[in-house]
């Protein structure tokens, strides 16, 4: 792989699967080596969230950053103090899981003059065809403006994660990779990742991203 | 049917209400309900609607009053403790002969509860949604494209017996994402609204919309005419899934998100050669009795899985009129039942495999 960033942040539209990104792209920084911590800065979602990974992830070795509350019955949009920690040379990679739209991205704000040079932190625009909010370039353009002007930080690249749950194909990956080259002409930015599940098999998308850990349903055995 | 997306239940809902023609929406946030709010307060402006966050929950459900008085379709949305505070105005509703379409995304409680997801509302919404003598069409998704569904269903059944349904999904269906697709309509041939205040502009006599009746022998006569209604939906609106019936001696009910938990652990189960099947009801009133009563004589044991201390089990001991022993798996105070416990429980009451 190419030397990652000390800072990779997800963002993108509700429900685009920005913490199962998060999660994986952890699990994939570990396995090349790099020491990895985890950041759920999700102030949005009740549930369902980076931290429900924890037990994998620390088994790993990825050291895990959520607020205490998360996962709670304290409905709080708090943030983790360790959060600062991003910004430590102590040789650690910080993957960070931002909660969805505008209204997540507010958590960053409070770095953005921390996040400016390109250089220091990557920052990934996680877009779905199949979510109704973001089926067209056009609708994605909408919320990268949204984002950007809650956040204060830029966008530096395009991770494509297309996918319709369980129902998943081989060509509805394929088919969304013009989606997302649509969305990189209006936004400027460049696809940096396809992602999608592993059983799938291999793909011929632009950068791969295969993933391993999908979110798991409390009703299976 | 159209184009699958991938939605959130909650999500799914406010869409699935506005293409059922829904342009009224007043309500108030609370966790998990949130994305049905913050869904419609994005779309229903471009779509041409009205969407209102209220001062609170009693201004919210007096809303809906005022808009379905006028006859047209509106939705209000909440969690447990928020529908407890729309209790009042809801029974004002069913005293109105309204139609409206009132969503409960349950968490723990009682009191202030939990945020994380509950069956516990059950008792409150089939039986003391407010005060008086009503009933309330009770509707229960288990997956989020039976969300949309159901969502079609409850604004048509809300207009063609003229009184609130309620939407009784939970935590888990609200918050988790599905492949679902948006039907054009249930195809239910609709009444008109002749009742609403319109405005006569002179033209017939004026509607009165009220649920304040002077004479007892009025309010009476008034109520009973209601419970002929409830009678004739008892009659042909039971609805539920067969799943691994034919030839059960077990049987479990289940509804919504832990009749998926239930699934699986039944599918384990029959791979151990017990015979168990499950009636999920998706009306939970009028609660499916029919096939309860008609699943009796051939049933060793029922078992009931609920997030909340055992609610629905009174309603199928009813239905089986006790000939059976009905048994209890659940979990309650937003903590959710795992399908190793249903199983455990399914080889108790059976006696293991054969």
């Amino acid at each position: 792989m190419k030397q990652a960033k000390k800072i990779t942040i997800f963002a993108g539209h509700y429900g685009s699967g920005k913490s199962n990104l998060a999660v994986n792209y952890a699990f994939y920084l570990k396995e090349n080596g790099y020491q990895t911590a985890l950041m759920d800065l999700d102030i949005v979602n009740p549930y369902f969230r980076s931290k429900d990974s924890t037990a994998i992830l620390r088994e790993k070795g990825i050291r895990v950053i959520a607020s205490e509350y998360a996962n709670t019955n304290m409905d709080l949009p708090a943030l983790p103090p360790e959060m600062y920690s991003m910004f430590l040379d102590d040789g650690r990679y910080s993957v960070v899981d931002l909660g969805g739209d505008d209204r997540g991205a507010y958590a960053l704000g409070r770095f953005s003059e921390k996040l400016c040079d390109p250089e220091d932190y990557e920052m990934l625009l996680v877009i779905n065809r199949f979510r109704p909010d973001t089926a067209t370039a056009r609708d994605v353009l909408e919320v990268v403006g949204e984002i950007e002007a809650a956040c204060r930080v830029k966008f530096t690249g395009i991770a494509n994660n297309t996918n319709l749950g369980v129902e998943t194909t081989r060509e509805h990956v394929l088919d969304s990779v013009s989606y997302a080259d649509e969305v990189s002409r209006l936004t400027g930015l460049p696809v940096v990742m396809t992602a999608y599940c592993a059983h799938l098999g291999e793909l011929d998308v632009p950068h791969p991203f295969p993933i391993t850990l999908t979110t798991k349903s409390i009703w299976n055995i | 049917m159209a184009d699958k997306v991938l939605m959130k239940g909650n999500e799914a809902l406010a869409e699935a209400a506005m293409r059922a023609g829904c342009r009224h929406f007043f309500g108030y946030p609370i966790t998990p309900q949130t994305e049905i709010s913050a869904y419609l307060s994005k779309h229903m402006p471009k779509r041409g609607g009205t969407f209102l966050q209220a001062e609170s929950e009693v201004a919210a459900i007096n809303m809906v009053l005022g808009a379905a008085a006028a006859g047209v379709r509106v939705m209000t949305s909440s969690s447990s403790p928020g529908i407890s505070l729309k209790s009042e105005g809801i029974s004002y509703i069913a005293g109105c002969d309204l139609p409206a379409v009132i969503v409960n995304v349950q968490r723990g409680g009682p009191g202030l509860g939990g945020i994380q997801p509950s069956q516990a509302d059950y008792f409150q919404a089939t039986r003391g949604l407010g005060h008086g003598d009503f009933h309330l069409i009770v509707l229960a998704p288990s997956t989020v494209q039976e969300v949309i569904d159901l969502t079609f269903e409850a604004f048509d059944m809300a207009d063609i017996y003229r009184m609130p349904v309620i939407m009784l999904s939970d935590g888990i269906l609200g918050q988790m994402m599905e492949p679902a697709s948006f039907p054009e309509g249930t195809g239910r041939e609709l009444p008109a609204k002749d009742w609403a205040v319109t405005g006569t502009q002179g033209k017939r006599k004026k509607n009165i919309v009220n649920s304040l009746y002077l004479q007892p022998e009025e309010l009476e006569a008034k109520v009973m005419e209601r419970y002929e209604r409830y009678a004739e939906i008892q009659k042909n609106e039971q609805k539920c899934e067969l799943f691994m019936m034919d030839d059960a001696e077990y049987v479990v009910v289940a509804y919504g998100a832990s009749a998926r938990v239930a699934k699986n652990a039944i599918v384990a189960a029959r791979a151990e050669g017990i015979k168990v099947g499950m009636i999920r009801p998706i009306t939970l009133w009028p609660f499916p009795v029919d096939a309860i009563r008609a699943a009796t004589p051939n049933t060793k044991a029922f078992l009931t899985v609920e997030l909340s201390m055992g609610q629905m089990i009174e309603d199928v001991r009813l239905a089986c009129e006790c000939k059976k022993p009905v048994h209890l798996c659940n979990r309650t105070g937003g903590m959710i039942v795992k399908p190793q416990e249903v199983l455990a429980k399914i080889q108790e009451i059976s006696g293991g495999a054969k």
